[in-house]
């Protein structure tokens, strides 16, 4: 039964409108069976309301999303059942403990009571919360709520996951045993939709990513792709003489071969690099014609690079993190 | 994988007792969530017993076969205002995002509250029955009336609690559905027969008291208990449930779907 495809999403020109905010302007997603996909960008770009249509959550303003093949709006309920979402915001019940938790989850997705103990039992211990099982959530620290989210959406092992920041709010250990479990989901045979502001989770985790800003798709493509558009880290040059900016520019242009993607009165400048042995090349060249620097670093790309190479415009979240 | 686009009236059925044994574990893990179904019968019949019953009654003891029915029935309908307010808070909370996105009728969760609650019901009108028999209250029909008498209250606060779930889903916050829920049970409550006989009214608010449907209710549950009596204020109570059911129901399910 169904339509044959294969892919585990299909959105097309997807709106969504908040009065006269254009929350979601126009998303196309492809996401192929199978896949860990990414949606990056920056706080308000329209992910988790692009989430929420494709989820069954909310009901699109404009274009269509299939989810292997059924509509999401004219047939909620088979979606529901090839879905498991985790929200951005803890979604469980607060007073209950986390097994109870599960439990309750468990039968309303139809698994009678020994089931649901024993699925519930089968979490608590891949997700390491056994020994905390029989508190109530009220009690539980930041990354075990995250996790007992991630648990619940697991239930039915459901085909495809979406995940709504799975990481934001970790710490760095937390997030490396995230990324684990998100992995093993995918060879276990499921598809991944997740959303993060950080380069590197994409990096990471994901085959595929769609860039998003104010609502619009911006770029797409592989992890690799999407980096080498920006080069794969950039350096940054603060001038004695900002009098200097242009010539140096000009300097810099001439052995990177791109454009600076900063660039302040003061006299900072922030270039894309493709190899960091070029950076030599660059200084002898400013030596050369007598440009004096008072400070030089090297950083990898952030997604704020990204967005202002992609978009010309910051990516104005003060979280905007380097790996 | 075997993925149907409706849901069968036994698998709703299914969720919406699901959804009721969630409100029972809550209300284990929070049983503070009582307070109200505990102390209000308690405190309410001591008070208006020993207010009241001089004056009106000339004793307490020839009081309580009035009295006693009547704060049955406010006690119990006061108490299912909170079907309305904790449906508010739930609703608030984070776990309803992943009961819309989970395959199940949309209905249960709404219908699983109303269902639980019924056991709130039951607790406020055994111990006010039961604080009643301790203060010398010996309904004169038997033991079986007495039950049906209390199965009539829970049912008829069952029926209003719709109109309070109604105002959950609707209002905003839940201290507004407090006060809504108040503003309209409050006139109904205390202007009908339940703590005072109508006759010394003036004539106009007797006027009002005879068409109260409370009042109707409390002299139906007043005959059962006390001489075991099936009349027509029994007829009226049961088809006065049936009908706020009826509006109430379907309203706030319209409602609650279109949040959910
Ligand atoms: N229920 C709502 N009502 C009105 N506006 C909304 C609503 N939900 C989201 N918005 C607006 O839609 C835009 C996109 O929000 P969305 O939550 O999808 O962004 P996001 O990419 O998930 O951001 P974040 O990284 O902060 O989670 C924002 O401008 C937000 O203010
Ligand atoms: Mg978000």
């Amino acid at each position: 039964m169904g339509t044959q495809t294969d892919l585990a999403v299909e959105a097309q020109g997807l709106v969504k409108i908040f009065g006269t905010n254009r929350a979601v302007n126009g998303v196309d997603l492809k996401v192929p069976k199978g896949a860990i996909y990414g949606v990056l960008g920056p706080n308000g770009a329209g992910k988790t309301t692009t989430i929420q249509m494709l989820a069954t959550l909310l009901r699109p303003d404009g274009g269509s999303a299939r989810v292997f093949g059924h509509d999401v709006v004219k047939e909620p309920h088979r979606v529901r059942q090839l879905i498991g979402v985790t929200g951005q915001y803890a979604s469980v019940d607060e007073t209950l403990s986390a097994r109870e938790n599960l439990f309750i989850f468990g039968r309303l997705l139809g698994l009678s009571r020994a089931q649901s103990r024993s699925r519930a039992q089968e979490l608590l211990e891949e997700f390491d919360l056994s020994e905390a099982a029989k508190r109530p959530l009220k009690q539980f620290s930041g990354g075990m709520r995250r996790r007992l989210d991630l648990a619940a959406s697991l239930i039915s092992q459901p085909p495809l996951i979406f995940l709504d920041e799975p990481t934001t709010g970790l710490d760095p250990r937390t997030r490396a045993q995230m990324w684990n479990t998100i992995r093993h989901l995918v060879q276990t045979g499921s598809t991944v939709l997740l959303t993060t502001q950080y380069l590197d989770e994409a990096d990471q985790l994901a085959d595929r990513v769609a860039v998003i800003d104010r609502g619009q798709v911006v770029a797409e493509g592989t992890v690799d792709t999407l980096k080498s558009s920006i080069g794969s880290a950039s350096l940054r040059l603060e001038l004695a003489d900002a009098a200097d900016l242009d010539r140096a520019l000009a300097i810099i242009s001439g052995v990177l071969n791109t454009t600076a993607i900063e660039r302040t009165p003061r006299g900072r400048l922030t270039v894309p690099l493709a190899d960091a042995e070029q950076v030599a090349d660059v200084l002898i060249g400013l030596r050369h014609a007598g440009i004096a620097i008072t400070a030089m670093s090297v950083e990898k790309p952030t997604l704020d690079a990204v967005f202002l190479a992609l978009t010309g415009h910051g990516a104005n979240t003060e979280e905007v993190v380097l790996s | 994988m075997n993925i149907t686009n409706s849901r069968g009236l036994s698998q709703s059925v299914r969720h919406s007792l699901t959804m009721a044994h969630r409100t029972l574990l809550k209300i284990r893990r929070t049983p503070e969530q009582l307070a109200d179904v505990t102390f209000q019968p308690i405190v309410f019949t001591l008070m208006f017993t020993y207010i009241f019953g001089g004056a009106i009654a000339g004793n307490v003891s020839s009081y309580l076969p009035l009295i006693i029915p009547g704060l049955l029935v406010m006690t119990v309908i006061t108490t299912s205002i909170q079907t309305g307010v904790q449906l508010r808070e739930d609703m608030d909370t984070g776990v309803f995002n992943r009961f819309k996105a989970l395959p199940i009728a949309r209905i249960a969760p709404l219908a699983g509250a109303l269902l639980a609650d019924t056991v709130r019901y039951f607790i406020a009108t055994t111990l006010t029955i039961a604080m009643g028999y301790l203060m010398g209250y010996r309904p004169h029909a038997g033991f079986g009336d007495v039950v049906l008498a209390g199965l009539l209250v829970i049912a008829s606060a069952w029926a209003m609690s719709w109109i309070f779930a109604f105002f959950g889903v609707i209002a905003r916050t839940a201290s507004s559905v407090q006060g809504i829920s108040m503003i309209i049970l409050f006139p109904l409550t205390f202007l009908s027969n339940a703590l005072v006989p109508s006759q010394t009214m003036p004539h106009w608010l007797q006027i009002f008291v005879k068409i109260n449907p409370i009042s109707h209710l409390v002299t139906a549950i007043r005959d059962l208990a006390n001489t075991g009596s099936v009349n027509s204020n029994l007829a009226i109570s049961l088809l006065g449930a049936a009908i706020v059911v009826l509006i109430f129901a379907p309203l706030t399910v319209r409602a609650y779907m279109r949040k959910a």
